[in-house]
């Protein structure tokens, strides 16, 4: 069994502790795979686990680091979301559409990560296709939340949150279309990061809504999120959309200064909306920052409450292409006996998605069609440019932009599967940061009744450093970060 | 009643770029199926498309080319529908912001004239696999070797008013982008594939007739035809007092007729939207410069040029351009034997005939542009006859040897020396009393065809090398004397 000690290390102490050769890759990687074997059964948070090839991965690390060679990832075991394409290991997308499908290459993220020297540990859960706040649209059961196996883990991203808060892995990936890396990262009491629209590549990671999707990192500091986000950052020419900025080493950049650092406090990210709890958390931390020399500034994002709206005719009206190729004929899920072309695509679209992706399949085809063009998908079009104005103007006065990540804790399952819009409105503070392509990340800011809050740091396009540095500032004064679920007392 | 009949067109022109518009795979013709296909191609889960630049300039080439103007910004958009050959459930098309925006085209006709033709837009976008039925007895098979092709779509406004107009425009279309070497039009191969919507009106009518869509016709001779069926089925059942369907049709050239294909029971809605993959294409004035000026000499001012510097007729030059590749031919045969007309002569006559006989492209011609001029000169400076230069030719083409090895070689040297000649005139005439006796009876225009005899009867004696004109001298003054 890994030390409790190991299982909280951070990526910079078990860096240390693997070139001191105090512990080895395999070693470390041993640990989290009997870690995943002990808890998954309960939780449901990985879906493929690579033993075999993480052991020798982390071999290979080993030998790389007695070599001299390797940087601070070298060796790290890590769980990818399976949204991302994983060279011969099965990507599901938490789809029976894709329950087989095995890709022949890998994601620019995972290729990056492997070219580091990341021991890729397994795959994790997800909500089906990425589309879902709670975890429970998967094909391959709900995912349970470490702190209350009774709850959800938050979602998309349900699966990376509940392994990393339960120990699974120090590093998990991400990926983050309407808030599906922060909300569950809030959820589930851990640190991510949605990085600006463009600075990761989207290669090999499978589509939801191609304007708004990005991954990002998932880990217990925003110290481990700096070190993963400059490894996957950067131009990718296989990626029209990835942005050809510079890459500061984003690890260095955090200083923990923040003296003079103005935080914006959204009006309508503080109203009645919110749970009253929640809200005294998220102003404790903010109160934390400021203390640390922030001040704190209220501001109007006065479109704020268009993104539920704009988002759920934009993303849905890309997914209903993006989700065109699944049509059984080239690969993934396929009916049986199809009669003729027509009873091919129809049952191998209907028996392959699950419910909430054929909702939002078909809210995609009406927003887009003929006659309805104008009214859904342009006037949205338009005011996701009004909520990108929004932002601009308020970054005039502030540097970064601060709220909840979700507007309550974990709920039960069920809670709110029943009622899309109850469930919609779990991103209606992380939405519009998408649609105007900014970063974002959730930092844990205590407890409610036992189960996690999240702060959101919002930031301007490709200063990410600013909210990272922010969020590290709360990391040194606080503990809240550090918090774990008792999980495995429920497994004992 | 009398039907005015009212044509657009629509080119879909595959692009000639080494690699597909979207993906690193190679456009190759006539691969083995699938092989040409990679991950963007089969829209795997993940993959990416990255736009090929060289279909861009192409595309700039051809706006450029035909005057038209170029869209400063243009987006892609995602044209949805399901088709087993089509991966993605969708193909990247343009269709609000056309790289390629309005211009006028103008088509030479055969009289010399100039026929403006309005075009439309021509738009980039990437071409659909191929569902083959023939192979398998129980299945379809799909070959996408030819999904994301580059593509661009022409479009017309509905300017013409015969197939002689539309079939007109195919061609100088067909030499201009060939010219601009965007495209090796090669319409077997589906280089060239053309829609044609087409509708009639009563003479003098403003308003335009319900049209009927002919898709993919895939050769000059066909688009000819199938207007003339589409016409007459049209008018037929107008002028029974029918009204025409709107719909799409095929033309069936096993049985020369258009036929309705299965209709779809409901309208395509193709929910174009902006492709979130690709960023808009921008493009700016130095750009289009660049591309201006490594435009190739066009169709039309080469006409020009080959009528005023080697004063060839109209007619010569309108069929040497639009081949470029026959016009190149020919302004190296007229440099290097510095003859221009009979240059234009023997390509398009002889040569091309041998060609066609043989089923070869000129840039196959076993004649090389050296070689055809080296039998030029010889004519010119007297060496050959052009009876004696049409076996030389055949000797060129059967690769015996240069002109002067095939006259050595063949003994074909016109003889010109008036003792050798005499002997034959001599020769001939006294073999011949019966025809002299004819000849001295008869009066001065017969005289002149009943010389063809002996004329002949030389040249057959001396194997063709007789110079016929110092001969025809000879021999008039010969047989006058025998009186």
């Amino acid at each position: 069994m890994i030390d409790s000690a190991l299982l909280n290390a951070s990526v910079s102490e078990l860096h240390q502790l693997l070139t001191t050769r105090q512990v080895s890759s395999a070693e470390l990687t041993k640990g989290y795979l009997e870690r995943i074997d002990l808890l998954n059964g309960k939780l449901n948070a990985v879906v493929t686990v690579c033993a075999e090839q993480a052991i020798e991965d982390a071999s290979r690390a080993d030998e790389r680091r007695t070599r001299g060679e390797g940087n601070i990832l070298t060796g790290i075991p890590l769980l990818h979301k399976d949204i991302f394409c994983t060279q011969g290991v099965t990507t599901t997308c938490g789809s029976r559409m894709l329950e087989h499908f095995v890709p022949a290459y890998d994601a620019t993220v995972v290729a990056r990560l492997k070219a580091a020297g990341v021991v890729m540990l397994g795959k994790c859960n997800m909500d089906e296709f990425a589309m879902g706040s709670s975890n429970e649209t998967s094909f391959f059961g709900a995912v349970k939340n470490p702190w209350d196996t009774n709850c959800v883990p938050g979602g998309s991203s349900g699966g990376s949150a509940a392994a990393l808060a339960a120990g699974m892995a120090p590093l998990v990936t991400g990926t983050d279309t309407g808030g599906s890396i922060r909300q569950p990262a809030s959820l589930c009491g851990v640190t991510g990061l949605k990085p600006t629209y463009g600075r990761v590549s989207r290669l090999g990671i499978i589509a939801f809504a191609s304007s708004l999707d990005q991954a990002g990192p998932m880990a217990r500091s925003a110290a481990d999120c700096a070190h993963m986000l400059t490894a996957i950052s950067g131009l990718d020419t296989g990626d029209s959309t990835s942005a050809d900025r510079a890459v500061p080493d984003f690890f260095s950049e955090l200083t923990g200064d923040i003296s003079g650092l103005r935080i914006g406090m959204p009006r309508e990210y503080f109203n009645d909306d919110l749970d009253s709890e929640v809200r005294a958390q998220v102003m404790s931390a903010l109160t934390e920052l400021e203390k640390a020399g922030a001040q704190l500034v209220d501001i109007d994002l006065p479109h704020s409450h268009y993104a539920i709206a704009t988002y759920y005719v934009l993303a849905p009206a890309e997914a209903s292409a993006n989700l065109a190729r699944y049509d059984g004929v080239r690969f993934g899920y396929r009916c049986a006996d199809p009669a003729d072309l027509e009873d091919l695509y129809f049952r191998s679209r209907s028996e392959g998605f699950g419910e909430e992706v054929q909702r939002r399949i078909l809210v995609g085809t009406y927003a887009l069609s003929a006659g309805f063009y104008d009214a859904y998908f342009n006037k949205a079009q338009q005011v996701r440019r009004v909520i990108s104005d929004d932002f601009r103007s308020a970054f005039q006065s502030v540097d970064i932009i601060a709220g909840p990540s979700a507007p309550g804790v974990a709920f039960p399952f069920g809670a709110k599967q029943q009622d899309p819009v109850a469930m919609y409105m779990e991103d209606i503070y992380t939405l519009a940061v998408n649609l105007a392509g900014l970063p974002g990340l959730s930092t844990p800011a205590g407890l409610v009744n036992g189960m996690p809050v999240g702060l959101q740091l919002i930031g301007k396009p490709f200063d990410e450093s600013t909210i990272l540095n922010a969020a590290h500032r709360l990391q040194l004064d606080t503990d809240w970060h550090r918090a774990r679920p008792a999980i495995e007392d429920h497994v004992a | 009643m009398t039907w005015e009949v009212v044509m657009g067109l629509e080119v879909h022109l595959q692009l000639a770029t080494r690699s597909k518009i979207f993906s690193g795979s190679s456009t190759q013709f006539g691969a083995s199926p699938n092989v040409q296909a990679d991950a963007v191609d089969l829209g795997m889960p993940g993959m990416l498309p990255v736009l090929n630049e060289e279909a861009v300039r192409f595309a700039v080439k051809f706006g450029l080319g035909i005057g038209a103007r170029i869209g400063k910004r243009s987006i892609f958009d995602r044209k949805n529908y399901f088709y087993p050959d089509l991966p993605k459930g969708y193909q990247i098309s343009q269709f609000f912001d056309p790289i390629v925006c309005e211009g006028v085209f103008e088509v030479p006709s055969s009289d010399g004239s100039l026929l403006p033709i309005r075009i439309t837009r021509a738009h980039l976008e990437e071409d659909a696999g191929k569902s083959v039925h023939d192979i398998f007895s129980q299945e379809s098979g799909i070959d996408l070797n030819r999904a994301g092709t580059p593509l661009l779509e022409i479009v017309t406004e509905p300017d013409f008013r015969n197939a002689d107009q539309a079939v007109a425009y195919l061609k100088a279309l067909h030499s201009l982008v060939t010219y601009l070497g965007i495209s090796d039009g090669n319409m077997a191969e589906g280089s060239m594939r053309c829609d044609i919507n087409i509708s009639l009106r009563e003479k003098g009518s403003e308003t335009l007739g319900t049209r009927a869509e002919i898709k993919n016709v895939n050769s000059f001779r066909f688009v000819e035809r199938a207007i003339y069926r589409e016409v007459e089925r049209q008018a037929d059942i107008l002028d029974s007092g029918g009204t025409i369907t709107q719909e799409t049709r095929l033309y069936d050239a096993e049985r020369d007729e258009t036929r309705s294909m299965r209709s779809k029971e409901v309208a395509n809605d193709y929910r174009y939207f902006p492709e979130p993959d690709l960023l808009p294409i921008e493009i700016d004035q130095a750009y289009i410069d660049a591309v201006r000026d490594s435009l190739p000499e066009l169709p039309a001012a080469k006409r020009a040029r080959l009528v005023s510097e080697y004063q060839l007729g109209e007619y010569d030059a309108a069929l040497l351009v639009p081949d470029h590749a026959a016009a190149a031919f020919f302004e190296e045969v007229a440099r290097l034997s510095g003859a221009a007309k009979p240059a234009a002569n023997w390509i398009l006559g002889d040569l091309t005939g041998a060609l066609n006989r043989a089923d070869l492209t000129i840039e196959a011609s076993p004649i090389s542009a050296e070689a055809l001029a080296g039998l030029i000169v010889r004519i010119e400076d007297g060496t050959l006859s052009s009876k004696l230069a049409k076996q030389v030719f055949e000797g060129l083409w059967q690769a015996e040897g240069t002109t002067d090895e095939i006259i050595a070689a063949r003994g074909l040297k016109q003889v010109s020396d008036a003792g050798e000649l005499e002997k034959w005139v001599d020769d001939v005439i006294s073999a011949n009393p019966n025809q002299l006796a004819q000849y001295l009876a008869a009066d001065e225009t017969k005289r002149k065809k009943l010389s063809g005899f002996f004329v002949g009867q030389i040249m057959k004696a001396s194997q063709g090398q007789a110079n016929p004109k110092l001969l025809n001298e000879l021999l008039i003054k010969k047989l006058n004397n025998q009186s």
